[in-house]
């Protein structure tokens, strides 16, 4: 078990996310420096996936531009170890499960751990199956970070039961991407999540302004935002790090003015 | 009770298929519709009314039986094997494809589903899945890779004819596995009164093993049939695979005679050995993907690579977890056969036989003209046709050069 759990104590976190590579390797490192100097408490890194059937069309994008950069496993390993000389923000991986399954469970873990990752979100493993990468996960501290969406119904006990590091909340159906709606049960479905367990939560899909991060962190422990910053990304090149500051330093403000309104 | 020749190391696990193919991987949105989705599956096996619903469609709508027809000039001509072709074509829409829509609409309607969607390749599919909700009164949105709708242009406009949506998919490579990905996508949007058909035996448990119960009526059928003919199994049984679903309903029912060989043709595309193909099981290796574990096109990264067939229905990177448990276990084999040789064999039975098979089936008969020779002629050989070639006269004058105004 990592020491995830240990950053939203009496404090609203906010984890924002990048893919890596994109649109290239320095750039990704000042991203993820960005963020991590001007307020994140965990940077979520984004290894890119042909096939990423969770994502939506923004970071559909931000992987294309990536494998553009020609980027392999290797490079996003090369990243967060540039990265990490410069920063030690605790980071977790979004990756597709054939990813870590290609490079070997143990491996893969094995590899995180020395990097000082602390977890990985894995959208296409559910409760059922993560049975085959726990021995690997547990054995090089890493936690499997579970989802739990607006239609886990009766699964969330068993998912929530069995969560380390914090529990990331999908904010509504479908695919990432920014929304101006959510599913608006977010409330009782973060509680009957507090029913099973202290792990903290975190919301994300679709956040994209100061003022929804900041609504999500009075429902959760903390707020997760993508789309948004790799539009930046798209939009910005090279230059993204210098705006990604700005944006990371609005959401902080907002999040952390949570914590005085709950 | 344990038998004796069951293997005490082998747990038989739900969903999974040889040593640890098939399973369930596929986002937590997803998770509790699949589970209903697996529930109203156990049901229906022993529910009669479900049954006799399905039964009644099959036989006074789709046109089952369908024939087992021997084909006489081609077993003469290739002077080996009797050659016996499976007539899936006939059926109603005119692929084995409507035996699968059939039982899952049906799913669908006893779940109190209004809409159905469904990924198509060569449109076969999505048009069985258009046709069966036009008939129940059910909307229809059919998601078709770009490359596809442009070079099967005919089943676009037959589906919307039956008053499908057909989205063309523009992501990746453009294809069946793109289209996958955004039929995935738009079920995880909106799962509530929607039913994702899938058209393959691929896919998160247990979608494989229900288009595995609806196809095996193929080979039900064609063991009946033989015997009635011939009073005997028969030495082989050849189908194309592409995700798998023919190839899974021909062999189900001869899966437990050792005597009977499987064989699964894949469309080689240019060259087994060149990157333009989709000979999944001769070349993929283990991965994750669309919700199994199974065979894919992949790099060593797991990236899913591009795969190139002439035939939209089996350019797929992956294939069905039974499928790549057969092969493990050396119960089916699985060969290649390339765009040429499917082409030529579009000919050759159309000339020998006066049958315009689809060029998916065409790599089955291709194989079979290669195989045949080799038999002797108290032997059998069963070959699934598993559509018919209407769609596909203008792609493949087109390969031939031929100019005609579609």
């Amino acid at each position: 078990m990592s020491n995830l759990t240990k950053i939203f104590e009496n404090h609203k976190a906010f984890i924002p996310f990048v893919v890596a590579d994109d649109p290239d390797f320095d750039t990704t490192v000042a991203n993820i420096v960005a963020l991590a100097n001007n307020g994140a408490d965990i940077v979520e890194v984004g290894i890119p996936f042909s096939d990423p059937v969770a994502d939506g069309p923004v970071i559909q994008a931000g992987d294309l531009r990536a494998f553009a950069a020609g980027v392999s496993t290797k490079t996003v390993f090369q990243i967060v170890e540039q990265a990490r000389k410069q920063t030690d923000v605790p980071i977790v991986f979004l990756t597709y499960l054939n990813i870590v399954f290609k490079y070997g469970y143990k491996a893969f873990c094995q590899k995180c751990q020395s990097l000082n990752i602390s977890g990985l979100v894995i959208p296409d493993l559910p409760y059922e199956s993560k049975a085959e990468i726990m021995p690997a996960a547990n054995q090089y501290g890493i936690d499997i970070i579970p989802l739990i969406t607006p239609t886990s119904g009766h699964r969330i006990e068993k998912i929530a039961k069995a969560a380390t590091g914090f529990i990331y909340v999908v904010s509504s159906m479908g695919i990432t991407g920014e929304r101006d709606a959510f599913f608006d049960g977010l409330k009782d479905l973060v509680a009957e999540i507090k029913k099973y367990t202290d792990v903290p939560t975190a919301i994300g899909f679709g956040v994209h302004t100061p003022e929804q991060a900041q609504e999500m962190a009075t429902i959760a422990d903390g707020v997760i935002v993508g789309s948004a910053i790799v539009d930046i990304v798209a939009k910005e090149k090279q230059q993204a790090p210098a705006k990604i500051a700005a944006f990371t330093k609005s959401m902080r403000t907002a999040v952390d003015r949570s914590e005085v309104k709950a | 009770m344990k038998t004796l020749n069951e293997p005490s190391n082998q747990t038989k696990r739900t969903g999974r298929y040889g040593k640890d193919f098939g399973g369930q991987y596929i986002p937590e949105t997803l998770m509790t519709e699949l589970e209903k989705v697996e529930k109203t599956f156990n049901e229906i096996k022993t529910d009669e009314t479900y049954q006799a619903e399905l039964h009644d469609l099959l036989v006074n709508y789709a046109n089952r039986p369908s024939l087992l027809y021997y084909a006489k000039n081609m077993t003469e001509d290739l002077g080996g094997a009797k050659i016996y072709l499976k007539r899936e074509d006939l059926n109603h829409t005119g692929a084995h494809k409507i035996n699968n829509v059939i039982g899952q609409a049906l799913m669908a309607k006893r779940m109190g589903k209004k809409r159905l969607i469904a990924e198509t390749g060569a449109g076969q599919h999505g048009v069985a899945t258009a046709t069966i909700a036009a008939l129940l009164g059910m909307q229809c949105e059919i998601f078709m890779g770009k490359e596809d709708t442009d070079r099967q242009k005919l089943n676009v406009y037959r589906m919307e004819l039956l008053g499908a949506k057909v989205h063309p998919v523009t992501t990746g490579s453009m294809v069946l596995k793109d289209a996958v990905n955004a039929t995935l996508q738009e079920w995880a949007s909106r799962s509530e009164d929607t039913f994702y058909v899938m058209g393959s035996a691929v896919g998160p448990y247990p979608f494989p093993a229900m288009v595995k119960y609806f196809q095996s009526v193929i080979s039900k059928e064609s063991k009946e049939q033989l015997a009635a003919k011939e009073n005997t199994l028969p030495d082989m049984v050849v189908a194309c695979v592409g995700g798998g679903s023919n190839a899974i309903g021909s062999f189900a029912n001869y899966i437990d005679d050792p005597s009977v060989k499987l064989v699964g043709v894949e469309a080689a595309g240019k060259g087994v050995d060149t990157d333009r193909t989709a000979a999944t099981i001769e070349r993929g290796t283990t991965g994750i993907f669309h919700g199994m574990k199974s065979l894919f096109l992949q790099n060593d990264d797991g990236q899913i690579n591009p795969v190139y067939s002439i035939s939209a229905g089996l350019d797929y990177p992956g294939v069905g977890p039974e499928h790549a448990a057969l092969a493990e276990m050396h119960r089916a084999q699985y060969v290649g056969i390339t765009d040429d040789e499917a082409v030529e064999a579009f000919e050759y039975i159309a000339r020998q036989e006066g049958i315009v098979a689809a060029i998916e089936s065409c790599h089955a008969v291709a194989y079979v003209q290669k195989i045949a020779p080799t038999m002797s002629k108290d032997q059998i050989i069963v070959c699934t046709l598993s559509g018919r070639g209407d769609k596909d006269v203008a792609s493949i004058a087109k390969y031939k050069g031929v100019d005609i105004d579609e």
